[in-house]
């Protein structure tokens, strides 16, 4: 029965997202009404724009098999999960499942502050689909992989947040689904907890079960995945083992970075976006000053309230970010009804040599104004600021350089 | 092993009963968390369920029976106006408690998927917690006045079945409604608050003008509190025309509630 071989399937599918309605249209019913008598139609059939989060994806994936989902922010990555786990429903096309599917979206969603860590771990099993049999005969080796046995009856609300995360994440990890569709929650708890977790999603893996994975961190991604798909802008461009996808995604990048620099082409509320990012020289040495200058035009639509802060991040080739740079940090706010030219400067960040990308961000309370993603790229050359060099696995390990001393005889 | 097809919602699109059974783990889990959450870490506690009720009827007797001196067909006022207020309360609880449910559970809404019928069904049981305080308040008061509602007593269960139906129906739609307007949810607390005056819960039908009284004839509340008090307090019976219209107007409603629900369901967790 080759026919059935196949855990998930995709035919066609699309997901079109009306912008017009939650942003400028109505959000009460009296809004509606009135707006329905005075224009004697419908709000809807007014400008409405539309936008394809997802257009035409078709594939199949085998039983068994270990699928990463990547791209970059924006792409439809998380839609699709959505689309598959049936929290959201496709506007085109069809999808069929042999076996049931779980999803690990959001991990300790449905978690209750006032409940204690047991009666948590029954609400959140019941809500990720398993069933109370289910529930009861994991439950020893879901306290047990948390290592919460103290901590069962104590309400929620006196856990860390370390303690959260790792009891949240136990209950889905012992989901016994067929199918298993999961968001970055690797990126959550300390490196032996991920460690832990990573192995569990292996674990899933290669007890056959049907492996969904979407992530931006392209390490967890190999390590995990026997092939892999690629979206962006919507659409399935590549699809085939992790390693070619992976290359496809990097190539991507520059088609992207031109496409991004257009702001009408950005994600984001709108408004004010970002004109220009530049640096004055591409290829910095490691531990260098960063500066970054930007350009901001005036206001091109009323933004509500009319300050609004920015954020730069700096994000390595893997998809981490490795830092935020917050203009509210700095205490610093702009103004909507002027220009800026401005930059910001980033000091003692010692950056692994490689390639790195500065994602900007324009915000404000409650909306992102502008999203651009890669804005710049630049190259962090061989040369350290330490004094001896030493070969390249003394620094293979770890995310960013320290400036670290051993001292003591 | 199951097989699943998703496809872009119809326009009738009708609960998948097997997928609702299989997730009843969800409403006991909802319920029971509900429940404790009310509960625990308040000073009141469980006396704030008879409290409730007792104030509520207890003002009424005040107003309707001591001060504007209305009939309470031959009962203690106090008791008279509590048979009123527990069908009541089980009425607009359910409705009141059915609609917030979706927002309040947004982020499950947003998140996970599991039959999202499931919320607005599971808000009933903490509304059923209340009633059936209220209602063992209500028989120890039946004992020590001596009154003796009769046969009609057994078929209470019907009537609290009815009510809940009715409550659930309207209930879940508004709750559906909410998601996309927010103003519903203020305009629901105001319309029960005019509506418990409207209905004969703390008079009698009796002390109604008769040119007025058809107004009351239409309004399904009226038939299920007379019905309620019939079975709890041996009022006279209801004419059978509105037994008859109640149990049809629950059944449509409820049905109708669930249909309009599901229309938008698949749709909350965009617009939510």
């Amino acid at each position: 029965m080759a026919q059935s071989d196949f855990a998930v399937r995709a035919d066609g599918i699309g997901k079109t997202y009306r912008l017009g309605v939650s942003n400028i249209s109505h959000s009460t019913l009296a809004e509606t009404v009135l707006s329905r008598v005075r224009r004697g139609k419908s709000p809807s059939s007014g400008k409405v724009k539309t936008f394809d989060a997802l257009d035409d994806i078709n594939f199949e994936i085998p039983a068994g098999e270990a699928l990463g989902i990547v791209g970059r922010n924006g792409a439809g990555k998380s839609t699709l999960l959505k689309v598959l786990t049936r929290v959201t429903a496709p506007t085109r096309g069809r999808l069929e499942f042999h076996g049931r599917m779980g999803s690990l979206l959001e991990v300790g969603t449905g978690f209750h502050p006032e409940l204690t860590g047991r009666e948590n771990i029954y609400l959140n099993g019941a809500l990720l689909g398993m069933n109370r049999a289910e529930i009861t005969r994991q439950f020893d080796a879901i306290v047990d992989f948390s290592g919460m046995e103290k901590f069962l009856d104590t309400p929620v609300k006196r856990y860390s947040s370390g303690m959260y995360v790792r009891l949240a994440f136990s209950v889905a990890a012992h989901l016994e689904t067929e199918i298993l569709a999961i968001d970055e929650v690797l990126a959550v708890g300390d490196a032996e907890f991920q460690r832990r977790s990573l192995e569990k999603m292996r674990q899933a893996a290669s007890e056959g079960r049907t492996v969904l994975y979407v992530s931006h961190m392209l390490q967890t991604v190999k390590t995990l995945c026997s092939s892999a798909i690629l979206l962006d802008r919507g659409h399935l461009v590549h699809q085939g083992s992790v390693d070619s996808t992976l290359e496809a995604y990097t190539a991507s990048f520059d088609s992207h970075a031109q496409w991004q620099a257009d702001p009408d082409n950005r994600q984001g509320w709108g408004g004010v976006r970002f004109s220009r990012m530049w640096m004055e020289d591409d290829h910095v040495p490691s531990g260098a000053d960063l500066r970054i200058g930007f350009e901001l035009p005036t206001t091109s639509k009323p933004i509500g309230l009319e300050e609004y802060w920015v954020s730069i991040h700096i994000v390595d080739s893997q998809g981490t970010v490795i830092a935020q740079c917050d203009s509210r940090l700095n205490g610093r706010t702009y103004s909507a009804d002027r220009s800026y030219t401005g930059s910001t400067i980033i000091k003692n960040l010692w950056l692994k040599p490689g390639t790195y990308a500065v994602d900007a961000f324009v915000c404000q309370h409650g909306r992102i104004l502008d999203v651009w993603d890669a804005a710049h790229r630049f190259e962090v050359m061989p040369d350290t600021r330490y004094t001896t060099g030493a070969t390249d696995d003394a620094m293979s390990a770890g995310v960013v350089l320290a400036d670290f001393q051993y001292e003591g005889n | 092993m199951s097989v699943t097809i998703i496809e872009p919602p119809r326009r009738l699109n009708l609960p998948r009963w097997t997928e609702l059974w299989r997730a009843r783990e969800v409403v006991t889990r909802l319920a029971q968390r509900d429940i404790i959450v009310r509960y625990r870490q308040t000073v009141l506690g469980v006396a704030w369920v008879v409290l409730q009720p007792v104030v509520a009827a207890g003002v009424f007797s005040l107003v309707f029976g001591t001060v504007a001196g209305l009939s309470s067909d031959g009962l203690p006022y106090f008791v008279f106006a509590l048979a009123g207020t527990l069908a009541w309360n089980l009425f607009s609880g359910g409705i009141t408690r059915a609609s917030g449910s979706l927002v309040a559970n947004q982020s499950l809404v947003a998140k996970v998927f599991f039959p999202r019928l499931l919320v607005p069904i599971s808000t009933i049981a903490s509304v059923l917690v209340d009633f059936v305080v209220g209602l063992a308040l209500a028989v120890v008061l039946l004992v020590v006045f001596g009154i003796n509602p009769g046969w009609p007593v057994l078929l209470l269960p019907v009537w609290v079945l009815l009510v809940v139906l009715l409550g659930l129906g309207i209930g879940t739609a508004a709750s559906a409604m909410i998601v996309k307007y927010r103003d519903v949810g203020y305009v629901l607390p105001w319309a029960m608050q005019i509506l418990v005056y409207a209905s004969p819960v703390a008079y009698a039908l009796s002390s109604v003008p008769d040119r007025l009284r058809w107004v009351f004839d239409i309004n399904p509340a009226t038939w299920f509190l007379e019905a309620f008090r019939w079975s709890l307090v041996g009022t006279a019976a209801p004419p059978a025309w509105q037994v008859f219209g109640l149990v049809i107007v629950s059944c449509v409603v409820f049905f109708a509630g669930v249909v309009y629900f599901q229309a938008h369901e698949r749709e909350f967790a965009d617009v939510i």
